[in-house]
């Protein structure tokens, strides 16, 4: 079942264009991943298909899915990184937006939220300082707020930026998990490792991409990534 | 000792003590969002236009200068929220454009309306709050009271709402929060805890009360929740020690005030390092 399609999108800020004719589509339990190299307009994008921003052109057509049930993990900024706050807070700051003008979490969320670190392995964090965190399972806490927010689609930007690779391997797993539990995932990467985690690849920049896996580690898209093929 | 007991007996003592133990309830409730946020420049800025519409209400004669100074400095705070939060360099040397201005302002029209025999007094009081505390109206505690309990009970039917919005905008605003209304309403209030604190230690050390319980308080605590609830006791207490201590002393109110925030501010940042 189609969940997102979008038709020939300009993106941009102030009418300066950064990309256009953005074609592609992603189906429920899709796992697809977005490349492409720094200030590509990935995050524009990602930004876009959350409304925070209008597309300058096109179309972006949502069926069975509403903006509110996208979950959204966004690049790091480095204030976050030294913000007083326990994990167990951040993770229930996910469910604001679907408590409107209601002050209070119910206990209903709070158990939510349990689980939801639980699926992301952070329920053992969950009383600790966020700024105290290793950048990993600070990613890791995130994803869980993220689910809190939504969990049928997930919309993650450079979720393993600044990682080691054992602290990556983490978050791909979790990833995959919510994956095979049926969550639809749009990972943003702007190297190669996500590529070969992904189902589909969306490629941006001066050359746009977007298909399977396989096609995409054959493609022209990809060698001007530094992919060398398998 | 019964010296300062005796203290407690005058109205105005009591009234100075209630008023200044809200107000700062108000202020490091509010400050330590602004800190995180960065926005403790708001806090500063409108301070300065709290001291400007004071001088506009001196000058235009009316004495009880607080709702004119609050509608100013309400506008402002909406502006400067405006400013802030689009256009980057050109936002903040308009907001220092902005507070720096109504500073001047508000002194020449102090100095060329003023029919006050002691301008430099007034000046000074304005600025650093001296005396006026002491010496407050009937009205103008029921007005702080009132504006006090106004901004704590926003502050707590709103703390998760500012909790998300204050650590990551952009993903509060995705999942459906209304940023753009917490913003101002953040706004709002901090304009009327400024004009409040106008009262208590002055336009120049507002941002002291702001910014030293929520720094004093991050040094050591580490959730949200904790740092807020400290940053608060600190307050109030900084502030209590301080107007009491300026009775006793015989030192203007508002440096007094700072000068126990600054210690206390010290005490939190060596058992900080000491953790
Ligand atoms: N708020 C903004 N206003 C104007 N231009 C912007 C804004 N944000 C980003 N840009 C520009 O848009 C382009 C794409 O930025 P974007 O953040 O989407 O890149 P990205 O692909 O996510 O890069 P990275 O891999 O570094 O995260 C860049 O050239 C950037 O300078
Ligand atoms: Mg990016």
């Amino acid at each position: 079942m189609t969940q997102l399609v979008c038709e020939n999108l300009s993106l941009g800020y102030n009418g300066r264009k950064i990309v256009e004719g953005l074609s592609f589509e992603v189906n429920a339990g899709d796992y697809l991943c977005i490349v492409g190299e720094n200030g590509s307009g990935k995050s524009t994008l990602v930004k876009t298909l959350l409304g925070l921003m209008p597309p300058l052109s096109g179309v972006i057509r949502m069926s069975g899915l509403t903006r509110r049930e996208i979950g959204y993990l966004p690049q790091q900024t480095d204030y976050q990184r030294d913000f007083p706050a326990t994990a167990r807070e951040i993770v229930l700051s996910g469910f604001q937006g679907a408590n409107g003008a209601h002050p209070f979490y119910s206990a209903a969320q709070k158990k939510a939220a349990s689980g939801n670190m639980e699926k992301t392995g952070v329920l053992p964090l969950a009383r600790r300082c966020y700024r105290e965190l290793s950048g990993g399972q600070q990613q890791r806490v995130l994803l869980a707020r993220a689910l809190c927010a939504a969990s049928r689609m997930l919309l993650l930007d450079e979720p393993v930026a600044g990682l080691d690779i054992k602290a990556a391997d983490r978050m791909y797993e979790a990833v995959e998990k919510l994956n095979a539990e049926g969550v639809t995932v749009i990972m943003i990467s702007h190297d190669t490792s996500a590529v070969y985690r992904a189902g589909s690849v969306l490629h941006i920049g001066k050359t746009l991409f977007f298909g399977s896996r396989e096609k995409y580690l054959e493609s022209e898209a990809f060698r001007g990534l530094g992919g060398r093929g398998k | 000792m019964s010296g300062l007991a005796s203290y407690f007996s005058y109205p105005f003592v009591k009234n100075a003590l209630i008023v200044g133990a809200l107000i700062a309830l108000c202020s490091s409730l509010l400050g330590v969002t602004l800190v995180l946020r960065r926005f403790s420049f708001i806090g500063d800025g409108l301070s300065h236009v709290a001291f400007g519409a004071m001088a506009v209400a001196a000058a235009l004669g009316i004495s009880n200068d607080m709702p004119l100074t609050l509608v100013i400095t309400v506008i402002s705070a909406v502006l400067m929220l405006r400013a802030g939060g689009g256009a980057g360099i050109k936002g903040d040397a308009a907001l220092a454009m902005v507070s720096v201005g109504a500073l001047a302002v508000g002194y020449l029209l102090m100095n060329v309306f003023s029919k006050s025999s002691n301008l430099s007094g007034d000046v000074c009081s304005a600025l650093f709050g001296s005396t006026s505390i002491l010496t407050l109206t009937k009205l103008e505690v029921w007005l702080s009271v009132l504006l006090s309990v106004f901004t704590i009970a926003a502050f707590l039917l709103l703390y998760n709402k500012l909790f998300s919005v204050t650590f990551d905008e952009s993903f509060a605003k995705a999942v459906g929060v209304k940023t753009g209304l917490y913003n101002l309403i953040l706004a709002l209030l901090t304009a009327v805890t400024v004009v409040l604190s106008m009262k208590l230690v002055g336009s120049l050390l507002i941002s002291a009360l702001i910014i030293f319980p929520a720094l004093s308080a991050m040094r050591v605590f580490k959730s949200f929740l904790s740092v807020t609830v400290c940053a608060a006791a600190v307050g109030v207490l900084c502030t209590v020690c301080g107007i009491v201590a300026s009775i006793v002393l015989a030192t203007p109110v508002g440096a007094t005030v700072v000068a126990v925030d600054i210690i206390v501010f010290g005490v939190f940042y060596a058992v900080g390092k000491l953790r």
